[in-house]
């Protein structure tokens, strides 16, 4: 008995276990909380976008010999802001355009990987995350950037609310709908730099979109929304980031496939109401 | 005279460089309570979030009072039904600079169930938005444009899509708010029901066809510029009745058909 228990708690023993699963379970939180806006306003290709801006950072960063966080920090805010104002203007071909853009960067960032880089390996971490390369830093790093998204979004809650669900009148009611929107995308930006290194470029839409499906489906308040999606996003992580250890699989993966099984779990349970409910979100 | 709320003054608005309404004159006064009827795609909407100030206009300008006080209720189609919100945060939502907290203060949500009280709404404040009926979703926006004490209250389409006596509650609701000294300015495509008890229309094409009484404003002519369709006018109690101009024939054609 005492066998199997010790048995479960074997990845513990190790370091960058603990650091890859304390970064993926607050990354989840941080995704899951930032997420619930991504959902409501239809703007999943944000996510998608982002993360693909960022990768051409990040590797630009890496070939230059510039401190990550750094070089795909501003490469990443700069991005997000400027994403949020052709998204913002609505204008035809919006989608296009940022679609363009995103990948001609991540294009970029391959290629100079490619050219420049060590090796394929390298590339590998980038795209699907890896939780060997975890550092100290990435903790701080995460926890800061989760800390400011709660304070913000708690302090600016009325703003928020109102932004996403009314811009127009938000605006003529005097909240500062272009500058939420911003402090929206910088966010969002600074999420996808601190949890890249975990999540990897490719799944981090995934898990900015599912925690907060699930929570839309468990529930009618937006207020209760900003707290159930980041719990949803933290246990899958946890969750996921655990069994991969277990299964050998990608930590990411692995994540996500957990986060898509609640998805589906909590579809089933709530049945017409939860379908409804998810029936007006753009885009997931 | 009373006090200029707001004025347009040759203003013209435009989407992605086509215009959708052009050389607008008009004076909206404290105490005025304005119709403006049109056909579909005539501007109403336009007109109305020019004077809320979110779009600008590509020629000519809007002036209004310094610090006034508007209040806005979106036309029903264009909310959307699905956001996860009850009806007292929708009710709320407007006091942004002043509640930052998600917590609903105990002032706040007094005043909130005062108004959705006096709007026919007590006991739904928990609901969510898509839980009511559609009158009911209509006086939502009508308390969170309340909630704000405006002085000026603008309105789209307020009564489209509800019965006969939840327009009639709705039109005394406007009466006693307009008597409490509240003016308003609303836009409608019910001519009989709502438009023509008025004090003043606006008839919009792209362009102010007329603009006065209705006694003044629904004659054929002016209806006829206006919808590009003939219309006849009767008049009974004293007051305008418009009457399909296509009726008779209609009804002929189809009688023969059977
Ligand atoms: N966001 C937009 N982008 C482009 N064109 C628009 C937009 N909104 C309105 N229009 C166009 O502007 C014109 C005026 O539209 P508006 O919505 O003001 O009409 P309306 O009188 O309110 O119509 P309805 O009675 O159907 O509500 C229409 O030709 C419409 O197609
Ligand atoms: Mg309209």
């Amino acid at each position: 008995m005492s066998f199997v228990f010790a048995g479960l708690l074997t990845p513990f023993r190790y370091e960058f276990f603990n650091n890859g699963i304390i970064v993926a379970t607050i990354a989840g939180a941080l995704c899951g909380l930032l997420g619930v806006f991504v959902v409501l306003r239809g703007m999943s290709y944000i996510g998608h976008g982002l993360s693909h801006a960022v990768f051409g950072g990040a590797a630009a960063s890496a070939v230059m010999n510039v401190n990550y966080f750094v070089g795909a920090g501003v490469w990443g805010v700069a991005s997000g802001v400027i994403i949020g104002r052709i998204a913002r203007r609505r204008l035809i071909g919006a989608d296009a355009a940022i679609g363009v853009v995103t990948t001609a960067s991540f294009a970029l960032g391959l290629a100079l990987l490619n050219r420049y880089g060590q090796a394929k390996k390298s590339i590998e971490a980038v795209l699907f995350g890896s939780v060997l390369g975890v550092q100290t830093i990435d903790i701080v790093a995460v926890s800061a950037v989760a800390i400011l998204s709660v304070i913000v979004v708690v302090a600016l809650y009325r703003a928020f609310l109102f932004a996403t669900f009314d811009p127009e009148v938000a605006q003529v009611s005097g909240v500062r709908v272009a500058w939420i929107e911003a402090l929206l995308m910088g966010l969002l930006s600074l999420t996808i730099l601190v949890t890249m290194r975990v999540i990897g470029t490719l799944l981090i839409s995934a898990l900015l979109v599912i925690p907060a499906s699930v929570a839309r489906m468990l529930t009618n308040s937006f207020a209760r929304m900003l707290w159930i999606s980041p719990v949803i996003g933290a246990v899958s992580a946890f969750t996921g980031m655990y069994l991969s250890y277990f299964l050998d699989t990608s930590a990411s993966a692995t994540i996500i496939l957990t986060g898509t099984l609640m998805f589906i779990v909590v579809y089933a349970a709530t049945g017409l109401r939860g379908r409804t409910r998810i029936s007006g979100l753009h885009h997931i | 005279m009373d006090e200029v709320l707001v004025e347009c003054a040759h203003m013209s608005c435009a989407y992605n460089s086509t215009l959708a309404i052009k050389n607008i004159d008009l004076t909206v006064r404290k105490g005025d309570f304005i119709g403006i009827v049109g056909p579909s795609g005539s501007g109403k909407t336009t007109l109305l979030k020019a004077i809320l100030g979110s779009i600008s206009p590509v020629e000519g300008h809007v002036t209004k009072k310094p610090q006034l006080r508007m209040g806005y209720v979106p036309q029903v189609e264009t909310v959307d039904w699905n956001f996860p919100v009850t009806v007292l945060e929708v009710v709320v939502m407007t006091r942004s600079s002043t509640g930052h907290l998600p917590r609903v203060t105990k002032d706040e949500r007094t005043d909130a169930l005062l108004v959705l009280e006096r709007l026919g709404l007590g006991g739904l404040e928990n609901r969510h938005i898509r839980e009511l009926s559609g009158g009911q979703q209509q006086r939502v926006f009508v308390a969170r444009a309340l909630f704000h004490q405006p002085e000026l209250l603008v309105l789209d389409e307020p009564t489209s899509g509800v019965d006969v006596r939840t327009r009639h509650e709705v039109l005394h609701l406007l009466a006693d708010l307009h008597d409490e000294g509240v003016s308003i300015i609303l836009s409608t495509h019910d001519l009989n029901g709502l438009a023509a008890h008025l004090p003043r229309l606006v008839c919009l094409n792209s362009e102010i066809i007329a603009d006065g009484s209705p006694v003044e404003v629904l004659t054929p002519e002016v209806l006829e510029q206006t919808f590009g369709a003939p219309m006849g006018v009767l008049i009974h109690g004293g007051m305008p009745v418009v009457v399909d101009g296509v009726g008779a024939d209609i009804a002929k054609r189809m009688s023969r058909l059977d």
